[in-house]
Parts: structure tokens; C-alpha cells; sequence
């Protein structure tokens, strides 16, 4: 306990007055901080059942993980959203000195090759599914499919709510509730590329040796 | 790519025929007839004295978190009841079904149930009692009683907090749906992986239950996101971390563990979605699936769990018995270091449920290990509340009673469970009803503290205390009940009955079987006394009104606005000056202190956005059960456009003027409005507001 706090008959204040204070931005950031968290661990689950499936026992008789990986391929997905990244951040650069021009152009190109990855992405799954490696092959496929088909959805959500926020900054300027989403869509998609990171290392680099 | 499942589809109905509605099953019948009984007795009024509209505005728009929390609760104890139904269904048979001699009825070889229909009624009633009643029920009290404490007007997201109600009411609908439209899982609330996979289970079964607890479980994450951000971020000024209310820690510990573990059920659920959608062979017989994947990702979340309900109910038994014992808590801190050691430990232990995997003796070791330091933590607790209890002005109240009746269960489980920890053990009673009867010990231990809470915190929400006399009836009937049945269960165990058994071959069993179904009807009765107590609580509701202060003895600052609470919660925000600010200021004489003087605030409006999104949620969820494409589809895409619409809205709230709120709080209180300048003068204290609201007012 707090001791006695009463002191020379003085009764320390009772009730706040005055306005409280509402942080709309750091309450959302901190929100969105912790669907973050859950969001780690979902990949956390989907990578544990990757390592679990990742052997020769889970192939049954199908394709061998160095057959389904291209890290070349999964280089150039790399290249594109670490880039796609970096053009998002130059928009944050700009909306920070509150240029609408530089934050629509740095999210439009970020748009693009974030465009790019997913491409990418679909055109190795297609070029897998043509040699015959589909996921209803083996609980390895199954899991290298489901791994990456998740991390891919992510993307193309992000993309999504790239495209409305495009809208809402032309709409409504760079208004608490619109620069509170932009920020909360940075750490989104810093996000998903560091678990495509993730992704490279574990499944296509890995896959490799 | 999509899995062939037998049986008929059509692009319009899916799977979904006639056929699907069991009309011709006469317990089915019944159950449909009482639920539409039901129905009516809520629908009819609300027609007759034109409410829909009051329904509407009042409640299913609201993103008040009282109301939220009130409506949680409902959700949870009308689940609760047919999760008690099931059980008393189950025991029924077990008891009717023991014996090569024994009768059949209703098409059953033994008993009056079916095996098929049995291994639906023991899946649902475990999906039932965990997911959707003690898990809404707990949210819900979280949801009403930890803004209140930390003095907060609001939870941080408003809006999604309806969201996440909304979520969790789609799921336990879709289960009620599963009743009369096709059939319930058959692999247990657990979900026996492969049994759950199309070849084993072709039915809908499993995919309600999938579906129900996917959609489910995404609310119940959102919740943890809101109730972090809100204890973290909305704490009246001078709630300081050691200040904390010991059920707002539990709430924040719990949705932590919440947060966490919920994503990993998500993806156990997802990968079986795979599985029985899409063809992959994540937990498959053959192909390379893995099956105990299912199990080790399932109880990876699944214990977390265990905790993220215990962990609320030990919030309760703290702020219960301090307030009936008029003492402050033991070891305020030792509590809270407790409460977090048991959702660290949390983590470390899944794999208890599954000893005899054949993990080796390595692992087992590790995990009993970590299974046993769990003691440590809970024993701590149980001793504070000893130590808090000893030598206190003890008054036994119902929620008195219900608190102190879970230090014994919690004493009975927990013990049970330190022996099921020693793998040696576990090897002997593993899947035995020992087991059943050491978890039903424990979430029965929630459940008195969820009765503890609704007696204790029923007058803060709606104004008038439950009766005393018909709640200790509850009490004593339900745990004679207890007791009744869960001795015998524990001996059933050591006697070798196995768990999920719809006929049972050993009549030496018979005894105890019969004393189970005495303690089951015990039970029965005491739904009785629970009815009564509401019954007459509402009919005396005026004799029973209370003020601000429902015992007198409270201690924290729920207790310090009005009952019931108004919609803003706190007229003024309150300060914070110690631990337990009730007791501290009734020691000083301060506890009728009412604010000098009231400011504009601003409140959220009402919105349609997530009951919308719960009714296409269940579209989602009812598409996919039946795989009805378009409808899935559908429901999907329009989730998406409502929430980039919602998006687009900029609604501004509304704003309670001080002169509004001055009626209010005058209309609702006159003669006991004492200012705060007033009381103090009288008291001969000076403050530092004082002198600036005088200052303000020349």
C-alpha cells in the first residue's frame, strides 16, 4: 500500500478534471502492434508445421523439397518486396514532411512491385502445378503450398488496402484517421516482407542444400 | 483441386437437401420444439410490446461495453444450458447402457441413443461448455467490469468490441444450427485427428464444429487485442501498474495468453480446412500427413487455453474474498507475480495431454516437469486467499459461498492433476474418466467463480441485488451435485471405465453409475433454485436496490459510480491514490465525494457495421459447412466492402454536454449530491483543486 498520503490535512485530489487527452494515433499503433503479435504467430504455426512436414518421410514418393524450391525465382520475389518496402518508406518520408504528391508516388510504386512479388509468386505455382507438384501431392507439398499461399494472401491484402488508402488520401488529405491507417499499413507491410525473410531463408535456401 | 465429398451437390444448395433436417429422430424433435418454444418467449413480447426497435437501437447496435458484456453473458448461459443438456444426456445413457442385458429404445442397441448420435452429444457438449459458454462468459465479465475498474469510459476500440461479440455469436449459432440442419462432429470437442478427415468423417459434423470455432476464435483474438489496448492505454490518472485491480491483471494476463494462442488454433483449424476443402495432406493417414501435428498444434493452443479461462476465475475468488472478508488482499503482489508465472508457464506444457504419444522419456520428463512447477504459482494463490480469509470479518454472501466452494474444487483438481502430470501415472489412467473428472473439478472451479461474479457484480450492472436466499439454495443443490457425481466419476476411473463410451461392458460399474446420474439430477434441481433466484430477484427488484456500493465492504472503483452504471461510466474521472481507492476512501471519510463540477465528454455512436458483418460471418461460415460456393463467396466479398466502406465513414461520436450530464447525475441521486468542494470544506481539507476550481469560477 501506498502509506499514508494524506498530509497536513491536505486530501489529495479526487477527481480529474480537464479534458482527457485521446491519442487516436498511439492507440491504434499499439492495437495494431499486438495483431502484429497474433499475426507472427499464426506464421509461427504455419513455419512449426512446415519443419514438422519437411521430410523424406512426408514426400510420399513425390516431388523432393530441392525439385519444388527455385531460389533464383524466390530471389527476384525478394528484390521485389524488399524494394516495395523501401518505396513505402520513402512515402512515409513524405508524409512526414507532408508531401501528398511523394507519399502517392512512393505508394504507387510500392503498389507495383508488390504487384510484381504476387506475379511472381503465381507464375512459380503455376510452372509447380504444370510439373505435376500440387498440394494434394504429399504433406510436404501440402505444407510448402499452404506456407507460402498464406504469406501471398497477406500480400495481396496489403495491396488491397494500399489501393484504399490511395483513395482515402486523395479523398480526405492526410487527415489523424487516414496518416493513423498509413502508419498502421507500414508496419503491415515491413511486416510481411520480414517474414517473406523468413521465408527465403527457411524454405528456398534451405531447400537448396 | 476441391475434395470430392459422397453424396448429392447442387451449385444452388450445396450439399444441403431435405434429407439433411433429421425430422425423423424424435429427441431431435423434441430439442427443436423446446428451442422454438424458447424462441417465441423472447420473440413474441418483443412484437407484442414493440421493442424491435429498442432491440435494435438499444442493443444489437450498441458498442457500449456494458451492454456487450451483458449480452456475452446471455450468450454464455444459454450455451451453458445446452452444454448441462448434452451432459445430462450423456450421463443418461451411460447409465441406461450398461451391459450386454441392457435395453435399447429408439433405435439404439443399448440405451436410447445411437453411437453416432452419442459421439455428437459428447462433442458438443465439450465444444459448448468451453468455447461458448465459460469463454463468453468470461469475456464478458472482462468486458463489463475491467473498464469500470481502471476508471476508463470505454474500452479502446469500441466498434470492434461488437465485432468480436458479433464473431463469437456466429459460432455458437452455427453449432444450434448443426442441430437440426445435417449433424454434429463425431470426433470430440478436440477434434481426433484423422477421424476428422473426409474419408472418416464425411459429413458436415466436423466442419460445423471447424468453422464454428474458426469464426469464433477470430472474435475472441480481437477481444485480447481490445482488452490489452485497453488496459495498457485507458487507465484513469494515478492507476498506477501497482495499482491494478487483481481482476484486471488476470484479464490482461489471460489476453495475452489469448492473443497468443489463438492464432495457432487457427492455424490447426486452417490446415484441416485444407485438408477437407482442398485435398492437402497436413494430418492425413497416408500421403505424408501427420496426425499428431493436429494434436501437438491443437493442444498448443488447448492448454494456453485451460489457463486463459482459470486465470479470470482466480480475478474473481481476489476481488470476492477480500470484499467479504473486509480485508485487503494478501500479498497484493506476489498474486500478480503468480498470475503471470501460470501464463508463462502455460506455454511449456501441451504436451501432458498426450504422454503416451511415445515422445520418449526425454521430453515426457520435461513436460511433467513444467507441468508440476504449475503448482507453485496456483499453491501461492490458493494460500494468499487462506491468508486473506483468516482471521477477516467473514460474511457469507451466495458469491461468498460460490468463492470459497472453488478453493475446495481448485484443491481437488489441482491435486488430481499433479498426479496425472507423472507420466507413470498417466500411462495407468490415461483417457480414463479420471481424467474427465480432474478437468471437470477445474472448469467446474470457473464455473462457481462465474457464479461468484454474476451474484457479486449482477447489483453494479443492473442496480438491485440477487436474492440471497434462493442463490444459497443454487449453491448448496449445485454442489451437492457436484460432489455427487464427481466422487463417483473419480472412482469410475480407477475402476477402469475409459472416457466416451456410449455402452459400457462392466455392470460392477452399475453403482456408480447410478450415483452419477443421482448427481446428475441433483444438478437438475438446482437449475430449478437458479431460475427461482432470478425469478425473484427480478420480481423483488425493488426491495433489493442498491447505491453505489452494493456490501458496503467493497474496495475498487467499480464501486464508485452509480449502480446501475450510467452509459458514460464515470461522471468525471475519477484519481487514483492507492490500491483499493474504495477502502481508502471510505478510511478517510471521502466515499460520497461527488465532482464540483461536470465537463463536455465524447462518446462513440451506435453503428449496424458489426452486426452486419456478424450476420455475413455466419453466411461465410454456413456457405462453407455446406459448400455452397456462391453464398461463401459472397459473404466474403461483402465483409470486405463493408469494412473499406465503414472505413470511408467519418463518424465523429457525439458529445454529453456538462449540463446534460449534471441532470443526469442529478435526476439520478438528489439529496446525496455532495460536492466535492462542499465535503472537503466540512472536513476542514484544503486540496489543490479547490483552489483551482474556485479560481476558474471568478
Amino acid at each position: 500500500m501506498d502509506g499514508n498520503i494524506i498530509r497536513d490535512g491536505k486530501m489529495p485530489p479526487l477527481w480529474h478534471y480537464g479534458h482527457e487527452e485521446h491519442d487516436v494515433i498511439s492507440a491504434k499503433t499499439f492495437g495494431f502492434w499486438l495483431y502484429m503479435l497474433s499475426d507472427a504467430l499464426l506464421f509461427a504455426g504455419l513455419f512449426a508445421a512446415y519443419a514438422v512436414l519437411d521430410h523424406a518421410m512426408n514426400m510420399a514418393g513425390g516431388p523432393v523439397e530441392a525439385q519444388v524450391v527455385h531460389p533464383i525465382a524466390a530471389t527476384w520475389q525478394t528484390l521485389a518486396v524488399l524494394s516495395s518496402v523501401f518505396a513505402y518508406s520513402l512515402a512515409t518520408v513524405a508524409l512526414k514532411r507532408g508531401s501528398r504528391a511523394g507519399l502517392i508516388a512512393g505508394m504507387a510504386v510500392a503498389i507495383v512491385l508488390g504487384a510484381v512479388f504476387i506475379g511472381l509468386e503465381l507464375a512459380d505455382f503455376a510452372s509447380l502445378v504444370h510439373t505435376g507438384a500440387t498440394p494434394d501431392t504429399s504433406g510436404f507439398l501440402s505444407a510448402f503450398f499452404v506456407l507460402i499461399a498464406s504469406h501471398g494472401l497477406h500480400m495481396a491484402f496489403g495491396l488491397l488496402w494500399m489501393l484504399v488508402m490511395l483513395v482515402q488520401v486523395l479523398r480526405f488529405g492526410l487527415s489523424t484517421a487516414v496518416v493513423a491507417q498509413l502508419l498502421n499499413l507500414r508496419l503491415f507491410w515491413q511486416f510481411q516482407a520480414s517474414v517473406w525473410v523468413c521465408v527465403y531463408v527457411f524454405v528456398y535456401l534451405k531447400g537448396t542444400i | 483441386m476441391f475434395v470430392h465429398v459422397p453424396g448429392p451437390w447442387s451449385p444452388l444448395f450445396g450439399r444441403l437437401t431435405l434429407d439433411s433436417i433429421p425430422y425423423t429422430n424424435p429427441i431431435i424433435l423434441f430439442a427443436f420444439a423446446f428451442s422454438v418454444v424458447a424462441g417465441l418467449m423472447i420473440v413474441v413480447p418483443v412484437l407484442y410490446y414493440r421493442k424491435v426497435g429498442y432491440l435494435f437501437r438499444e442493443w444489437l447496435t450498441t458498442v457500449d461495453h456494458k451492454k456487450i458484456g451483458i449480452m456475452y453473458i446471455l450468450l454464455g448461459l444459454v450455451m451453458m444450458f445446452r452444454g448441462f443438456v448434452d451432459g445430462m444426456m450423456i450421463r443418461t445413457q451411460q447409465v441406461m447402457a450398461d451391459g450386454p442385458k441392457s435395453l435399447g429404445y429408439l433405435g439404439a442397441a443399448h440405451g436410447y441413443l445411437p453411437p453416432e448420435h452419442f459421439d455428437q452429444i459428447y462433442s458438443s457438449h465439450g465444444t459448448l461448455m468451453i468455447i461458448f459458454a465459460v469463454t463468453p462468459i468470461l469475456t464478458g465479465l472482462g468486458n463489463i467490469i475491467v473498464p469500470l475498474q481502471i476508471g476508463a469510459r470505454d474500452m479502446a476500440f469500441p466498434m470492434m468490441n461488437a465485432v468480436s461479440l458479433w464473431l463469437t455469436a456466429v459460432g455458437a449459432m452455427l453449432v444450434m444450427a448443426s442441430l437440426f440442419i445435417g449433424d454434429f462432429s463425431t470426433a470430440g470437442w478436440v477434434g481426433l485427428a484423422p477421424l476428422t478427415e473426409v474419408p472418416f468423417s464425411p459429413s458436415v459434423g466436423v466442419d460445423y464444429w471447424l468453422w464454428a470455432i474458426q469464426i469464433s476464435s477470430i472474435g475472441t483474438t480481437l477481444n485480447a487485442i481490445n482488452m490489452i489496448a485497453t488496459i495498457v492505454g485507458m487507465r484513469a490518472p494515478g492507476m498506477r501498474w501497482d495499482r491494478l485491480p487483481i481482476f484486471t491483471w488476470t484479464t490482461l494476463s489471460t489476453n495475452i495468453i489469448g492473443l497468443t494462442s489463438f492464432p495457432i488454433l487457427g492455424v490447426a483449424l486452417a490446415l484441416l480446412g485444407a485438408d477437407r476443402y482442398l485435398g492437402t495432406h497436413f494430418f492425413t493417414a497416408g500421403m505424408g500427413g501427420d496426425l499428431m501435428l493436429y494434436t501437438n498444434l491443437f493442444w498448443i493452443w488447448g492448454h494456453p487455453e485451460v489457463y486463459f479461462l482459470v486465470l479470470p476465475a482466480f480475478g474473481i475468488i481476489s476481488e470476492v474474498i477480500p470484499t467479504f472478508a473486509e480485508k485487503p488482499l494478501f500479498g497484493y503482489i506476489t498474486m500478480v507475480a503468480a498470475t503471470f508465472a501460470i501464463a508463462g508457464i502455460s506455454w511449456t506444457v501441451w504436451l501432458h495431454h498426450f504422454f503416451t504419444m511415445g515422445a520418449g522419456p526425454y521430453v515426457n520428463t520435461f513436460f511433467s516437469v513444467a507441468t508440476m512447477l504449475v503448482g507453485i504459482p496456483t499453491g501461492v494463490k490458493v494460500f494468499n486467499w487462506l491468508f486473506t480469509l483468516y482471521r477477516g470479518r467473514l460474511t457469507f454472501t451466495a458469491p461468498m459461498l460460490w468463492a470459497v466452494g472453488a478453493l475446495f474444487l481448485l484443491l481437488i483438481g489441482g491435486l488430481t492433476g499433479m498426479m496425472l502430470a507423472i507420466p507413470a501415472v498417466n500411462y495407468t489412467v490415461h483417457n480414463s474418466v479420471f481424467v474427465i473428472a480432474h478437468f471437470h473439478c477445474m472448469v467446474l472451479l470457473i464455473a462457481y467463480s462465474i457464479f461468484a461474479a454474476t451474484g457479486y457484480w449482477f447489483p453494479k450492472v443492473f442496480g438491485f441485488r440477487l436474492d440471497e436466499r434462493s442463490g444459497k439454495m443454487f449453491f448448496y443443490t449445485f454442489s451437492l451435485g457436484t460432489a455427487v457425481l464427481f466422487i463417483a466419476m473419480f472412482a469410475l476411473g480407477f475402476m477402469g471405465e475409459t472416457r466416451r463410451l456410449d455402452y459400457l461392458y462392466d455392470t460392477q460399474w452399475m453403482p456408480a453409475l447410478v450415483t452419477e446420474e443421482i448427481g446428475i439430477g441433483i444438478y437438475t434441481l438446482s437449475c430449478y433454485y437458479f431460475a427461482k433466484m432470478l425469478y425473484v430477484s427480478i420480481r423483488d427488484r425493488a426491495k433489493n436496490r442498491v447505491g453505489a456500493d452494493a456490501w458496503g465492504t467493497s474496495r475498487t472503483l467499480e464501486w464508485l459510480t452509480h449502480s446501475p452504471v450510467p452509459f458514460y461510466n464515470f461522471a468525471v474521472t475519477p484519481q487514483v491514490n492507492t490500491r483499493d481507492e474504495l477502502s481508502w476512501r471510505y478510511a478517510n471519510n471521502v466515499a460520497g465525494v461527488r465532482p464540483s463540477r461536470f465537463e463536455d465528454f465524447h462518446m462513440p455512436n451506435n453503428t449496424v457495421v458489426p452486426l452486419l458483418i456478424g450476420i455475413l460471418a455466419f453466411g461465410f461460415g454456413f456457405g462453407l459447412v455446406w459448400r455452397i460456393w456462391w453464398m461463401a463467396g459472397f459473404s466474403l466479398l461483402a465483409i470486405i466492402a463493408v469494412v473499406i466502406y465503414r472505413s470511408f465513414a467519418r463518424d465523429p461520436g457525439y458529445i454529453v454536454s456538462a449540463e446534460t450530464l449534471a441532470k443526469l447525475e442529478g435526476a439520478d441521486e438528489p439529496l446525496s449530491i455532495i460536492t466535492e468542494t462542499q465535503h472537503l470544506a466540512e472536513l476542514g481539507m484544503i486540496t489543490e483543486t479547490r483552489h483551482l476550481t474556485e479560481a476558474e469560477a471568478h
